[in-house]
């Protein structure tokens, strides 16, 4: 929010795809999704109240928020998972409601515990991601190679053969990634991909992330602690109670503590130097 | 082996196999996504369809089939908009159903409940040309569905919502199941009878469940689970004068009852394979390090 913390990265993105003379109102013709005045209810309670986000192709997004915010319900309007009562979603600059080249986009929901009621093996569950690259769901060598490297990606291909049911919660986690990953997305969705993931994992997850934005993939996805991503982030977006605080350049420190409503020193800062106060608990 | 000189025996045979086949295929795809009991539900809607059969003078299989399929399209209609009180009317289905079919049977001329009891438990003996008939083309269908589709019905039975993000005309696929479902039941509703149907629909795939780490097998040993029941629950009754259905569902929970008590010892013992598979570098049991490392030298 400060225009001394924007990052080298951010600087050349927004200086080399974004004409300053592009008013705020219109779309730029290279937006990848693209939200205006979107306004949801989940149960009657207004959820969402007039956001706007525009992800650029090869951009990389971070939606960051406390607990109850909207981000998942603002991804899930991108994806047509919520309705919306008011604004536009436009995804490769089709309205949501027409577009239907589901192949360019893979997603990764925020943990569900839900299991099916039958065993199914890690491959299995992958290679249903798979399924809108194939005609009529009928598996060739190159889709079984493609489960297969997506599988290399997230480091699970040791455990293709097992049942989802044995993986411990991260390793789960990586596994519905390799699902998203299957399909070789334009724009990749994740809801809090790195939720119990460990940070070697992590690690390994960012390069992975790393090598796909490097062939031209556009990503959003919701954090809650930038961890090994933050270098890959071009632009952060701060939902607080349904509304947009904030978007641009990422918040320097980790997590969440770099979130409006707390205080905090730069690392970089001198010693003894008085904390940034940015919140409303100050 | 000489219940095969018997017309009679052989459609009851041809019958049984189709059910054993189509039963837990369809049966995998409700119990995945956690519907088990719709195969019940269904069977109750189809009595209404026996009954007008039987009060209009039409085959009573074909009745049933139009009847449950509407009557699952309906269940499946309810699923999507009524979901507060969705199990309310799902209930009022079910019950009016079944109260359906006792009042257009005895309404139909010398009607009684009598009619309605072999198709309510199954009766192999009067498996008519005509039903094997109607038996076999409505399997084919179960088993175009259940096998041609099975990774789209996979997806969307695991994750509606991914599958949805995929692509996949979910609402299209899950009717498409529902209507699979139907049709099963009156291919069923013969052999098994109407009551008993959803037994065979679960029950082998909880079996197969025992043994399996995927899909793929799990649907396996279930339909091979459902074959071998209805064969033996076919022969046995042929031999003891003893009620299909019932042998059959009874031996159906018998298969899943040993593949239980089975299923311990055989998982010790791939375990134990696996073991033996591991390289030596990777003793069984954790090394006790001769001093504790402080917190911070322990790299996480
Ligand atoms: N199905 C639902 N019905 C009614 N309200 C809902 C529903 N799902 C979410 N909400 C409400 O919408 C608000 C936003 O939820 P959302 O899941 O988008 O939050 P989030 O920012 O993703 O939070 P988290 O960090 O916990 O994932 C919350 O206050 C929640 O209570
Ligand atoms: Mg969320």
């Amino acid at each position: 929010m400060d225009a001394s913390v924007t990052g080298a990265k951010a600087e050349s993105v927004s200086s080399e795809s974004v004409p300053e003379s592009v008013s705020s109102d219109s779309v730029p013709s290279d937006s990848v999704i693209s939200l205006r005045g979107v306004r949801a209810e989940l149960g009657s309670r207004p959820v969402l109240r007039g956001i706007d986000l525009t992800v650029r192709r090869g951009e990389v997004v971070a939606l960051l928020g406390a607990n109850g915010s909207g981000k998942s319900t603002a991804v899930r309007t991108v994806i047509g998972q919520v309705p919306v009562s008011a604004g536009e979603v436009e995804l490769f600059g089709t309205p949501q409601r027409r577009f239907r080249d589901w192949a360019r986009i893979g997603y990764v929901p925020q943990r569900t515990t839900a299991a099916g009621g039958v065993p199914a093996t890690v491959t299995e569950i992958v290679s249903s991601g798979r399924l809108s690259r194939t005609r009529f769901g009928v598996f060739r060598k190159a889709d079984r190679e493609a489960v297969r490297h997506a599988l290399d990606l997230v480091g699970m291909a040791d455990r293709a053969r097992d049942n989802v049911d044995a993986l411990s919660g991260g390793q789960h986690q990586r596994v519905l990634i390799a699902r998203a990953l299957a399909a070789e997305p334009e724009l990749l969705i994740m809801d809090e991909p790195m939720a119990g993931v460990d940070l070697a994992s992590q690690e390994v997850l960012a390069q992975t992330l790393k090598d796909q934005v490097a062939a031209d993939t556009t990503v959003l996805l919701v954090l809650h602690e930038l961890g090994p991503l933050e270098p890959l982030i071009d632009r952060a977006v701060v939902l607080r109670d349904g509304c947009v605080q904030h978007d641009g350049p990422p918040p320097r420190a980790l997590g969440q503590h770099a979130l409006p409503g707390h205080d905090h020193v730069h690392p970089h800062a001198p010693a003894g130097a008085e904390p940034i106060r940015t919140g409303l608990l100050s | 082996m000489d219940f095969l000189n018997y017309a009679f025996m052989q459609r009851a045979l041809l019958a049984a196999v189709l059910v054993g086949i189509t039963a837990p295929a369809v049966g995998i795809y409700l119990v995945q996504r956690r519907q088990a009991l719709m195969g019940d539900g269904i069977g109750h809607v189809a009595m209404t369809g026996v009954g007008l059969g039987f009060l209009l003078s039409w085959s009573p299989v074909w009745m049933a089939t139009a009847i449950s399929v509407l009557g699952a399209v309906t269940m499946e209609l309810i699923r999507w908009y009524g979901r507060t009180r969705g199990d309310i009317a799902l209930a009022m289905l079910f019950y009016g159903g079944m109260a359906g079919g006792v009042m257009f049977i005895n309404l139909a001329p010398g009607g009684s409940n009598a009619n309605l009891t072999s198709y309510l438990f199954g009766s192999l003996s009067t498996v008519s040309e005509s039903d094997v008939t109607a038996i076999c083309l409505l399997a084919a269908f179960v088993v175009v569905v259940t096998l041609g589709l099975r990774r789209q019905l996979f997806a969307v039975s695991q994750d509606e919502e991914f599958a949805r993000v995929t692509g996949l005309p979910v609402r299209a696929l899950n009717l498409l199941t529902a209507i699979t479902a139907a049709v099963t039941v009156t291919v069923a509703m013969r052999v098994v009878g109407l009551l008993l149907v959803s037994a065979l629909m679960v029950v082998p795939v909880a079996a197969a469940q025992q043994l399996s780490r995927s899909f793929a097998a799990t649907f396996a040993i279930a339909v091979a689970i459902g074959v071998t029941v209805t064969i033996g629950g076919t022969v046995t009754s042929y031999y003891q004068d003893v009620p299909p259905g019932a042998t059959i569902v009874l031996l159906t929970i018998a298969a899943f009852i040993a593949l239980s008590v089975l299923a311990a010892p055989l998982a010790r013992r791939r375990a134990r394979a696996l073991a033996a598979a591991q390289p030596a570098g990777d003793p069984a049991e954790c090394a006790i390090p001769a001093t504790r490392a402080a917190g911070d030298e322990v790299g996480v």
